[in-house]
């Protein structure tokens, strides 16, 4: 039992790390406010109104949380469909990453529905084919679920069940391919919604090709995630790579970087033609126009050019601050989208609540939680097949009085 | 674009027609049509036997004189909580006031440049082709063939997409309530069903509100500005906009110095109907697409790994 303990916290004396007393807190309070939420109804907690319905939880848990987690379907279409299989090392952690984003995402939603407990109700009586949110809905608990099926082989590894796992491994390319459709029809339904906008949505962010650029900027938001992701977990939980088995990750940063690079240079220069038939080059000298310039030279442009000045110098570093750059510049997108320029015209101006702040870090930091947790137990960074031998408990229980 | 705009006027001139135009037209045809468009046929006649055609109200701002009887009226019919200040304090009128989940209907005041100050009534609109509607993720919004565009509180999850999507920010939701609803005006469902007329436009007392079939509230209104067309502005606000809208207005001055906003006459529904429509096309040419694709890598490696064996095989073969 004492072991079984140790196995799902880790050593109990590395409990009260700094870094476990200030997340708890952090999720302490964000767990307090879902309650408060819960009880109260969405008005005690959060700066939403009549005239802003959508706000922090929809703008980042859903909208950046579904973008930051499109490395799972990037990576896996290019591992197993478009056969770059040098990238296998990072399937598994990307996968995890989309598979935990998507898990809060859904969470996120469901404290910002009026009424969670009728969420069974889009599945129950699917009334609203016409909705753009109705096909969101579905392809987020359709994909959620591909995720996990995707995910399960770290388990049958982690309980030694070697044939099920050989009969899962010949579905990961219909599963890649599933994901990749999915994640086609969600990533860009998330820019559809604000089609019903048109005259909310400041002239300079509302497009006809609000979908297409939700979908390619996530393909840019996995790429950079995934570049972020691997380089800290790499760093951070080097102890869990099968000796011996150690591929070059920087050849793979740089690999991914010179994918971003072109990617974003499609989207610059599909940015560029919403722009030109936008024909609102006149509110470019305003303060939203500057807004707006930030984001495509500032976080489009720029981000283009550094990871192509990374990608031809070698210089891996480079590519990953500007990974984080390019997160952040897809984050602020999301953020002038469905929160900054919407209603732009309207005074007051929608600011969320630092209730709403809370449960937001809340969550992400949750998702943290769990990556480590399954980071530390499953096989996630190691090898693709049984690492530690048949007595898995066994031999991960001596692995972690080790660490 | 142009062709658009074209296209759904003409379908928003044709739609006050259509239900009486399209029953005719199936009595007229034989007993096989009937069979073959029988639930056509069920439609146009309920909708026959109702008020025959969607019904609207005109809202001819020149003579209302902000009473704000239609607030009290809306107040009683749907049994919501008494204001703060009383229906008759004009004070009211003195500060821009929204809907609210206590309020479907407001009348404000309006200093429109010279001359004296307007008041307009505002409510939900009950457009042809509603916004909310096709972005309810349930549909728990529905246009009625009547007119009204009614709401099933059954089924409300609460997502509050409509609001989002209602270019007149009608709906308006419960936020201090813990299962909370979405309010808005019903066009007086209800009353419509029994035969009777929406409580406000029979509480107004200067017959600044006028309730009938669409087609001829907008003739009427048309009329008015053609008997007198000093008098008004040559528009009638909600003949096009969105794609047309249940409730008319008229005034003197321009509508959006009134506090409407200025739309196209594309519906809304459309809006979303072109991204809609390619998941049927990505469900398809995807999957068979990227299967290709891995199909091509594959034997590519394929072919890259026999060559090497043969390599292989031929330089053993040297050695001996």
């Amino acid at each position: 039992m004492k072991k079984f303990i140790t196995l799902m916290i880790g050593n109990p004396k590395k409990i009260f790390t700094p870094f476990n007393i200030v997340t708890g807190l952090m999720i302490g309070v964000g767990v307090g406010i879902i309650v408060l939420r819960l009880l109260k109804g969405l008005g005690a907690v959060t700066n939403l109104s009549q005239t802003t319905p959508w706000g922090l939880w929809i703008g980042f848990d859903v909208l950046c949380g579904v973008a930051m987690a499109a490395g799972g379907y990037s990576i896996a279409a290019t591992v197993h469909l478009f056969g770059l299989k040098e990238y296998q090392p990072l399937v598994r952690p990307a996968i995890l990453t989309g598979f935990l984003g998507y898990v809060l995402v859904v969470i996120g939603l469901v404290l910002d529905l009026g009424q969670p407990w009728r969420m069974p109700f889009i599945m129950l009586f699917p009334r609203g084919v016409t909705s753009v949110l109705f096909e969101v809905g579905m392809c987020v608990a359709a994909y959620t679920t591909v995720q996990a099926l995707e995910f399960v082989p770290a388990f049958w590894e982690w309980l030694g069940m070697e044939k099920v796992r050989q009969l899962w491994g010949k579905m990961a390319i219909w599963l890649a391919a599933i994901g990749v459709v999915l994640s086609t029809l969600h990533q860009s339904s998330l820019g559809a919604l604000f089609l019903m906008a048109p005259t909310k949505l400041h002239p300079l962010w509302y497009s006809t090709y609000l979908p297409l650029y939700f979908f390619v900027s996530s393909i840019i938001a996995g790429l950079s995630m995934v570049i972020v992701e691997s380089s800290i977990s790499h760093r951070l939980f080097a102890y869990r790579l099968t000796p011996g088995t150690h591929f070059d990750l920087d050849d793979l940063t740089l690999g991914l970087g010179k994918a971003a690079a072109a990617v974003l240079y499609v989207y610059f220069f599909l940015k560029l033609i919403g722009l030109a038939e936008g024909n609102h080059w006149d509110l470019l000298n305003t303060p939203y126009g500057h807004l707006y310039l930030l984001e495509i030279i500032g976080f489009v442009a720029l981000p283009c050019m550094l990871y192509t000045l990374g990608v031809r110098t070698g210089n891996v570093q480079l590519v990953r601050t500007t990974g984080l750059w390019t997160v952040l510049g897809v984050v602020f997108n999301r953020f002038n989208v469905s929160m900054i320029a919407m209603n732009w015209q309207r005074s007051p101006h929608y600011v969320p609540s630092w209730m709403e702040v809370a449960v937001s870090v809340a969550l992400v930091t949750m998702g943290i939680w769990a990556f480590r947790w399954m980071v530390n137990r499953l096989p996630i960074l190691s090898e693709d097949k049984p690492a530690v031998g048949t007595n898995t408990l066994k031999a991960l229980w001596e692995l972690d009085k080790a660490a | 674009m142009n062709e658009t705009i074209m296209k759904s006027e003409n379908k928003s001139e044709n739609a006050g027609n259509c239900s009486r135009r399209s029953f005719l037209k199936l009595i007229g045809l034989g007993g096989g049509a009937i069979a073959l468009a029988g639930s056509q046929l069920a439609q146009a006649a309920t909708a026959a036997a109702s008020t025959g055609i969607p019904n609207g109200v005109l809202v001819d701002t020149t003579l209302c004189v902000g009473c704000r009887s239609c607030e009290e009226a809306c107040n009683k019919v749907n049994h919501l909580p008494k204001p703060d200040k009383p229906f008759d304090d004009d004070s009211v009128l003195d500060n821009p006031r929204d809907t609210s989940p206590d309020a479907f209907t407001v009348v404000n005041r309006y200093s429109a440049g010279k001359g004296e100050p307007i008041t307009r009534k505002q409510q939900c609109m009950h457009c042809l082709e509603p916004a909310c509607s096709s972005a309810c993720i349930i549909k728990a919004l529905e246009k009625q063939p009547m007119g009204p565009v009614t709401y099933r509180d059954d089924l409300c999850l609460g997502c509050r997409y409509c609001m989002v999507s209602c270019p007149f920010d009608v709906p308006k939701f419960e936020y201090s309530k813990a299962a909370p609803l979405m309010k808005k005006c019903t066009f007086c469902f209800a009353r419509q069903k029994q035969g009777s007329m929406p409580a406000c436009v029979e509480a107004c007392p200067v017959g600044a509100l006028k309730f009938g079939p669409r087609s001829e509230i907008l003739d009427e209104a048309k009329q008015r500005i053609y008997t007198n067309p000093s008098n008004y502005v040559h528009h009638v606000y909600g003949e096009h906009e969105a794609g047309g809208t249940s409730w008319l207005y008229l005034a003197s001055v321009p509508f959006e110095n009134l506090g409407l906003p200025t739309l196209t006459t594309v519906p809304y529904p459309e809006l979303t109907a072109g991204a809609m429509s390619t998941v049927p096309v990505v469900m398809l040419v995807w999957p068979a697409l990227l299967m290709g694709l891995h199909h091509f890598s594959h034997r590519k490696s394929e072919v890259q790994e026999e060559e090497r064996s043969r390599h292989n095989v031929s330089r053993r073969g040297d050695r001996r």
